[in-house]
This record gives structure tokens, C-alpha cells and sequence, in this order.
């Protein structure tokens, strides 16, 4: 391909995918026994981005990443990993990501420090004299430096995901690709990477992060893209995927039953009664009896006027979680 | 056992195609790599491989055996017989051991006589059954390749690490051998099989090359089992299996019936390392069996490259 812009800069952007990081068009991957695990998969993830990969399990995530990173072939389609041709350029691109593949692996007789050397030896672009620098400063970003010297059998599950991440930190990365990064995890070290992968995003890095923990999407990334059964059913912003769907109205009173009818007749639909606590559906806008937007305001002088004694009032925020059962219908099933 | 026919990728699917030099294809490159940095993978290759206990525990197995021979055969002879007399040593028991008493020297000559045909092979099918597969099994393949190794680099650093190894576990049997041999009975001039007298000095001279013989018998059989290793993801599996391929040819040649195929089988010119102790040495078996191994290594190293360069990392 030939650029037309003949004064403009050295830098090309003449390829559709130049400025995602990551560009699969009907990337498709059917396993030797005839599984289908991702199929004519369109995923843009914008540079910068903090990108959510979403699926419940055995929808694909996985076998997206592995053929993104070049360790299998997919059976159609193709992929672009910063804007290079995958797994083509895989040896100008590969330096420039790092990745944390289904789970850490390690090398159990080797200390952890020993793992890192041994995987920044294996990146020809990787600069040997200054490893044991780099080595030292991956293990410091993941609160590993205490336990550099202990042979990576004695590691604990979390222990060796954490030496995952490290390994994926050896190089400054345009990219990194973290699939459930999280998994093994204490809370204490689940903040702490989520704190990483936001200080990350902030330094430039684009992360491309699978999980199928939708709270820690919602807090992280965005953007987001949802997998079910090895399709993509839907991708953008996180605020965006998050509007699809409609929020939730919470009202508590000891009034549950007249609250329930004044909200009825104002168009709030699949009314639950917990007690005190009423929760409901609200319309959404245009879509209501009366055509103007619903003020939650009006709402709640309606409830006031009709003797309901409200306690508390609020409109709950419609939560990714809530998208993503809209999204994929049964939720979180295995689909064989 | 054999899952070489699983390939699925087209032969477009070799990753590592060398740079076409599309012009429109070129973005930020890398930053600017020394092409001397890429041998570091074949360093860490083998240190490794040598700092693993198991390693240790086989080559120590390999150090151990010319020493229990030295001593059998000192015990043996303590009495003042010889043992067995004829200075020939062909056909009628072991080779060599019944010079040993005479000269330490020949105490090399026999342990690598004895360890050639079972324990090398199967120190060096452990090692190179479980190059790739062990890695595979164990996940740390995919981090490797995404570091990224480059497919050809890494089986080109396993393919060094194993011939070194091949190397160092034949040197390590020869090492024994000579001190034992040095420590339990008398040096001095070697009477080589063909009736001739040479000194001490071209002995070891002699010895140093039956070594690097020995550790050539062994290339065939190590790219056999680093192809084995290709196929599969259970390092235990490509250990067994080529363990079991060196232990099927070794039956195979010892069957008159199958005389017509015995040329082709790896350990079949093994003991011809024994011809480099006639003076004037007979080449022949020597070249055949130089030959047969390079053809070993040639046949089964490509057909790793393609299985290697090919394969779906899944594991
Ligand atoms: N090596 C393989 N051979 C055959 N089928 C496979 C293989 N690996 C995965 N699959 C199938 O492909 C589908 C997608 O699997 P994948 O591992 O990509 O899912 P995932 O989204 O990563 O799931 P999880 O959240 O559990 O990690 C599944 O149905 C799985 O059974
Ligand atoms: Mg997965």
C-alpha cells in the first residue's frame, strides 16, 4: 500500500488499523476437534484505551488472545497487533507487548528473579545490560522485591501471578494483554493491580484486559467488549455499553403497597417489594406513558402527594452487570 | 503416538517468514536490537538445563557407573589373576575390560563401551524428549514465544543446548573414567588393538577422539527425541517414547532376520568408535557411522522445524 500524502511526515497512517491497538477482522478460530471457540470476531481496541474483555467462560477470550499473540494460527480472518499483521510481524511487534496468557507459568526449580532473567534472555531486543535493572524494577512494581530469592515452587497462587505480571513488565510496552490478571489474587493484591493497570494507562500503555469480573471492568477500563459463545455481542465505552441498559429505581417506605401503585401509574415496570424497599424499573426515556423524560424528582413529589412516607430515594446507576445479563440473556452460563 | 499429521496450518503459518521489506508495512520498529543480544537465549538454554537437579542427579548417575566398573574390576583381579588374558577383547566378553588391569587408560574405553549402548542414549533422551514438551506442559513455552524467542530460534537453542549436552554426558563418563582408571591401576603405554605400541600421550590423544565419537553416535538419536518433543505436550511422554525408540532399535539390531535395515538403524556403527584404537585406523564404519547420524539430524531436525514452526500452542 502506498501513502498519497506526499509532503506529510515519515509517519504512515494509510492502514485502516494503524492507530488501534489491536484490530481483528473475522478473526475466526475452529479447534482440531471441530470447536468453534471464536468466530468472525471485528474488535478494535482504541490506543490508550483501557479495554475490557468480557465473556463468561469458554466464550472465547482465551483463544482470541493466544491467536492475537501469535501461538495459534486462526483458521480465518486476521489480526493486527499494533498496527503490524499478526503473527507476520510478531518479531518487531512481540518487544513492544507484554502479555499474561491464561494463568502465570513458571519455572518451579528457578528463583523468581532467575524466572525473569530467563524470559528477558528469550526477547532478542532485550538489552542485557541492563536486565538485572529491569529484572529488579518488574518485581518492585508488583511488591515481589521480598521475594526475589525464593525458588518460585515455594511462590503462592497469587505469588505467581503477580511474577506474571512482572514478566510482562520486563520492557516499557505500548501494549500489554492481561488475560484475568486478577484471578488467584487477595483484595489487598487485587487493588493493587488495578491501581497498576490505571497507573499503566496513565503512563501511555494501552491495556487490553480479559476477566469475567465485571465489577473489576466497570472500575478500570474504558472500554469494554463482550464475548458470548465465541461472538462479539457488543464493544465501546464502558458508559456506553452501560446505557444500553436501563437503570433501577430503589425507594424505601413503610408505605411498600401505596408505592408500588403511584409508581405504576407513572410507568415504572417489574416492580419488586423487599420489605421496606421498593425497586422498579425506570422507563426508559421517550419510551414512558406520558411523553415527557421522567423527572425522578416529579416521581418522588408524586409518592409524597399520595401520603407515601418515603425514607430514602435514589435511582441506582444501571451497572455493566446489569448489560451484561441484557447482553448475553441467561447470564453466566457455560455454553458447551 | 504420533500426532505430526494434527498440523492445521496452512505453510503460510510459519511465523517467522523472514522481513519481505513491504515498505508501507514498516511502523515504530523496535528499538535498535544488538544481534549478539539474541544468543543470550542460548546460554540461559543450557544453564538450565545443567542447574536442574534432575540433570545433576543423570549426570552423576553417568560419573558413578565407570567408577563401579573401575572397582569390580579391581576387586576382581586383587588376587593376582588377570582377567581373561587375551589382549583382543573382540567378541569374547565386555571390550576392554580385560586391559583395564594393565593400563587405567582402557578403563575409558570400556565405560563408554558399556554406557553407549543404554545409559548415554537414555540420559540424552531424557534431555531431549523433554526440551519442547516440557516446556509446553509446563506453560512456560507460550511465555517464551511471546517474549518473543521466535519459533526457529528457540528450537535451534534446544537443538545446541542438546548437542552440548550430548558432549558434556559422554566428557563426564570419560572424566570418571580416567581418574578412576588413574587412581586404581598403572598408566603408561597403550598396546592398541591392532598389536602396536603408542605412547601414553597419544593414548589420551586417542581417547579424546573415541569421546568425540561417542558423543557424534549420540546427535542421531537426540534430534529424534527433539523431534518427539514437538509432538507433544507431556514431557513424560517424549522422555518415554524416545527412550523406548532407543531401546526397539537396539532389540532390532540384534535380529539376524532384519539384517537388510540394520545399516539404517541409529545404534547400529555405535561401537565402531573401537576402530580408532587400530593403527592404522579403519575409517570405514567410522564414516558410516558419521554419515548415518548427520542423515539422522538432518531427516528429523527439519521435520521438528516443521512441526515446530506449525504448531498451536495451546498449553
Ligand atoms: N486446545 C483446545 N482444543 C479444543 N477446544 C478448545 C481448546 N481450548 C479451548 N477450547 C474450546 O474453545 C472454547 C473457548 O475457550 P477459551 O479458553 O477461549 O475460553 P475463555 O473465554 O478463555 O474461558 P475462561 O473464562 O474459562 O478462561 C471453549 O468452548 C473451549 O472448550
Ligand atoms: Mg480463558
Amino acid at each position: 500500500m502506498t501513502t498519497q500524502n506526499e509532503g506529510e511526515p515519515v509517519e504512515q497512517r494509510s492502514t485502516e488499523g494503524d492507530d488501534a491497538a489491536v484490530e481483528t477482522r473475522g478473526l475466526t478460530k475452529r479447534y482440531r476437534g471441530g470447536q468453534l471457540a471464536v468466530d468472525a470476531l471485528e474488535l478494535s481496541v482504541p490506543r490508550g484505551s483501557v479495554f475490557g474483555f468480557l465473556g463468561p467462560n469458554g466464550s472465547g477470550k482465551t483463544t482470541t488472545i493466544r491467536m492475537l499473540m501469535g501461538l495459534i494460527e486462526p483458521t480465518s480472518g486476521r489480526a493486527r497487533l499494533l498496527g503490524e499483521p499478526m503473527p507476520r510481524a510478531a518479531r518487531s511487534v512481540l518487544p513492544r507487548v507484554g502479555a499474561l496468557i491464561e494463568g502465570p507459568a513458571l519455572y518451579p526449580f528457578l528463583t523468581g528473579r532467575d524466572n525473569l532473567l530467563r524470559y528477558d534472555a528469550a526477547d532478542p531486543t532485550a538489552d542485557p545490560r541492563t536486565r538485572a535493572p529491569r529484572v529488579a524494577a518488574a518485581l518492585d512494581r508488583v511488591g515481589l522485591a521480598a521475594a526475589a530469592g525464593k525458588k518460585a515452587r515455594a511462590y503462592s497462587l497469587g505469588m505467581k501471578q503477580r511474577l506474571g505480571l512482572a514478566a510482562a513488565l520486563l520492557q516499557p510496552r505500548e501494549l500489554l494483554v492481561l488475560d484475568e490478571p486478577t484471578n488467584g489474587l487477595d483484595p489487598q493484591g487485587m487493588r493493587e493491580i488495578r491501581a497498576l493497570v490505571r497507573e499503566l494507562a496513565e503512563e501511555g500503555t494501552t491495556v487490553f484486559l480479559s476477566s469475567h469480573l465485571l465489577d473489576e471492568i466497570e472500575q478500570v477500563c474504558t472500554h469494554a467488549a463482550v464475548m458470548a459463545q465465541g461472538r462479539l455481542i457488543a464493544q465501546g465505552t464502558v458508559a456506553e455499553l452501560a446505557a444500553g441498559s436501563r437503570g433501577r429505581l430503589a425507594v424505601t417506605t413503610p408505605d411498600p403497597v401505596d408505592a408500588v401503585r403511584v409508581l405504576k401509574e407513572h410507568g415504572v415496570t417489574d416492580l419488586v417489594v423487599l420489605d421496606e424497599r421498593v425497586s422498579g424499573e425506570l422507563p426508559l426515556p421517550g419510551a414512558a406513558v406520558d411523553d415527557p423524560p421522567l423527572e425522578l424528582a416529579d416521581l418522588n413529589a408524586a409518592l409524597v402527594r399520595a401520603g407515601v412516607r418515603v425514607r430514602a430515594f435514589g435511582a441506582e446507576r444501571a451497572s455493566l452487570e446489569d448489560a451484561f445479563v441484557a447482553l448475553t440473556g441467561e447470564g453466566f452460563d457455560v455454553a458447551g | 503416538m504420533s500426532r505430526a499429521e494434527e498440523t492445521e496450518a496452512p505453510d503460510t503459518g510459519v511465523p517467522e517468514t523472514a522481513d519481505t521489506g513491504v515498505p508501507a508495512e514498516k511502523a515504530a520498529r523496535p528499538p535498535r536490537a544488538n544481534p549478539l543480544w539474541a544468543l543470550a537465549l542460548f546460554r540461559s538454554e543450557l544453564t538450565i538445563t545443567l542447574r536442574r537437579w534432575r540433570t545433576l542427579a543423570l549426570l552423576g548417575v553417568l560419573a558413578l557407573i565407570p567408577i563401579l566398573i573401575g572397582i569390580a574390576v579391581r576387586i576382581e583381579t586383587s588376587d593376582g589373576g588377570g582377567f581373561g588374558g587375551g589382549r583382543g577383547g573382540e567378541g569374547s566378553g565386555p571390550a576392554f575390560f580385560p586391559q583395564i588391569t594393565n593400563n587405567g587408560i582402557f578403563l575409558v574405553f570400556a565405560s563408554l563401551a558399556a554406557t553407549l549402548p543404554v545409559f548415554l542414549p537414555m540420559v540424552i533422551g531424557v534431555i531431549a524428549g523433554d526440551a519442547i514438551a516440557g516446556e509446553a506442559g509446563s506453560g512456560t513455552l507460550r511465555y517464551l514465544l511471546v517474549a518473543p524467542a521466535g519459533r526457529t530460534r528457540l528450537l535451534l537453542a534446544k537443538f545446541t543446548t542438546t548437542m552440548a549436552f550430548c558432549l558434556i554426558a559422554t566428557l563426564v563418563v570419560a572424566l570418571s573414567s580416567l581418574v578412576t582408571g588413574a587412581l586404581l591401576f598403572p598408566l603408561g603405554d597403550v598396546t592398541l588393538i591392532s598389536g602396536i605400541t603408542v605412547s601414553f600421550e597419544e593414548a589420551l590423544l586417542r581417547a579424546l577422539g573415541v569421546a568425540a565419537l561417542v558423543a557424534l553416535s549420540l546427535v542421531g538419536i537426540a534430534t529424534v527425541g527433539l523431534f518427539i518433543s514437538t509432538l507433544t505436550n507431556s514431557g513424560i511422554a517424549a522422555m518415554a517414547t524416545t527412550v523406548g525408540l532407543v531401546i526397539t532399535a537396539q532389540i532390532l539390531d540384534t535380529i539376524p532376520q532384519l539384517h537388510a535395515i540394520h545399516p539404517y538403524l541409529f545404534p547400529h556403527f555405535w561401537l565402531s568408535f573401537a576402530d580408532l584404537l587400530r593403527e592404522p585406523v579403519y575409517w570405514d564404519e567410522l564414516v558410516k557411522n558419521l554419515g548415518l547420524q548427520g542423515l539422522y539430524v538432518a531427516v528429523f531436525g527439519s521435520a521438528a522445524w516443521a512441526r515446530f514452526t506449525a504448531k498451536d500452542i495451546t498449553a
